[in-house]
């Protein structure tokens, strides 16, 4: 395959966007982003609401600490600070999107606002920007990996809160019912992104 | 007051254990679990920020501004988890290549920040080090019993040690180094813990 370098521009950005996105999906592969899965996911409206506003954070945030990262950590020989300015990072841009939304838009803010806070301490956001760092990508390209990690969780949780609307109408045994039961689709669910493992390597 | 401080033990390490209990923390729970090796790395680090976030938060709870307080403590965890990052990096530089990442997610780990909140910034420093590190440890354990497990059925080794039955007639389930295998793993002790719970509550 040719490296990625070489890629023409559409073509990288596709297949990063497609292999974060299923062949590396960030809550089924890397196992982030568990937490607020686990809590929210228990209807389909919420885990969609949530699942479009991890997706638009995600997406700028990498961008956002791949910026401060090549342009300010490196040249600074400050690397190892990157843990504390990117939590910071994340921190300061969903208090600031949740003042723009509050004021601009109060329909927005009741389907999109009140999740924010909520995303702050998700791992799945810090953890796309990490490991956004253990490959060599251009600005653009960490912006396909941020959209494409933040569109598979997306995914995830939609359909998990799609399943366990149903699931919660089934007959279970009491300790097996609520977290149990998830992580038993979850683990399901894994087994159908093993498949897609392999198809893209970058 | 030896007392208290045993209670707090008990509570973090099985009454309240953050996993079953409180579904805190699964995230790196299950990412680090197919070595044995990788896990017990992973619990130090969990288990030394919890403690010393949870001592230095409530150190901090009368100066630190309630409407900040979220943002103080990420900091105050950051700091503590870039010391672990640099120190497993100096130490074992191997593991550190595989889970290194996943320290860097021990800030976004809710049981530090579950613990500041419900214990640390409403109590003296010294029962909030005991129960952050009650806490840490309950975590560890569950991981290390999770790893065990795991590490058997899918490599027939345990901390890289060949067992000797694995040859003869064992068959390693390679599923259960994968993704898969984690979550049905935390779901099955999740259910065995949970159906205790429920018991318990019966009686």
């Amino acid at each position: 395959m040719t490296p990625l370098s070489e890629m023409g521009f559409l073509s990288s950005f596709l297949l990063i966007f497609v292999s974060a996105a299923f062949t590396d999906n960030i809550l089924m592969a890397r196992f982030l982003g568990m937490c607020s899965c686990l809590g929210v996911s228990k209807k389909v409206d919420t885990s969609l609401g949530l699942g479009v506003a991890v997706m638009f954070v995600t997406a700028t945030t990498a961008a956002l600490n791949y910026l401060v990262y090549t342009y300010l950590l490196v040249p600074l020989r400050l690397e190892y600070l990157r843990l504390i300015v990117f939590i910071v990072v994340i921190a300061a841009f969903t208090q600031l999107v949740e003042m723009i939304i509050e004021r601009v838009s109060e329909k927005l803010y009741n389907s999109l606002g009140i999740f924010l806070p909520l995303i702050t301490v998700n791992c799945a956001i810090l953890g796309i920007s990490l490991f956004m760092l253990n490959k060599p990508y251009s600005f653009l390209q960490a912006f396909a990996f941020g959209l494409g990690g933040g569109f598979g969780w997306f995914l995830a949780i939609a359909l998990i809160g799609g399943i366990r609307e149903k699931i919660n109408e089934a007959a279970l045994p009491k300790g097996l019912a609520g977290p149990g039961i998830t992580l038993v689709v979850i683990g399901i669910m894994a087994l159908a992104f093993v498949g897609f493992s392999g198809m893209i390597k970058i | 007051m030896a007392s208290t401080y045993g209670k707090i033990l008990k509570d973090g390490l099985l009454v309240e254990n953050p996993i079953f209990r409180q579904v805190l923390g699964i995230c790196s729970a299950l990412a680090v679990t197919n070595l044995v090796v990788n896990t017990l790395f992973m619990g130090f680090g969990v288990t030394f920020a919890t403690a010393l976030t949870a001592f230095t938060v409530s150190l901090l709870r009368n100066y630190i501004p309630v409407r900040i307080r979220m943002i103080v403590q990420v900091v105050i965890i950051a700091c503590y988890v870039m010391m672990i990052d640099i120190l497993i990096k100096a130490v074992a530089p191997d593991i550190h290549r595989f889970i290194g990442p996943y320290v860097g997610l021990i800030i976004t780990n809710c049981i530090i920040m579950g613990r500041a909140e419900a214990f640390a910034s409403q109590n003296k420093p010294l029962p909030a080090l005991v129960d952050g590190f009650a806490n840490g440890l309950g975590y560890t354990a569950v991981l290390v019993a999770i790893a065990i497990v795991r590490e058997i059925m899918g490599f027939g080794t345990v901390l890289g040690y060949v067992l000797p039955a694995r040859d003869l007639w064992w068959h390693q389930w390679t599923i259960m180094v994968m993704p898969p295998g984690a979550f049905f793993m935390l779901a099955i002790l999740t259910w065995i813990a949970r159906a205790r719970l429920v018991k318990e509550e019966a009686k």
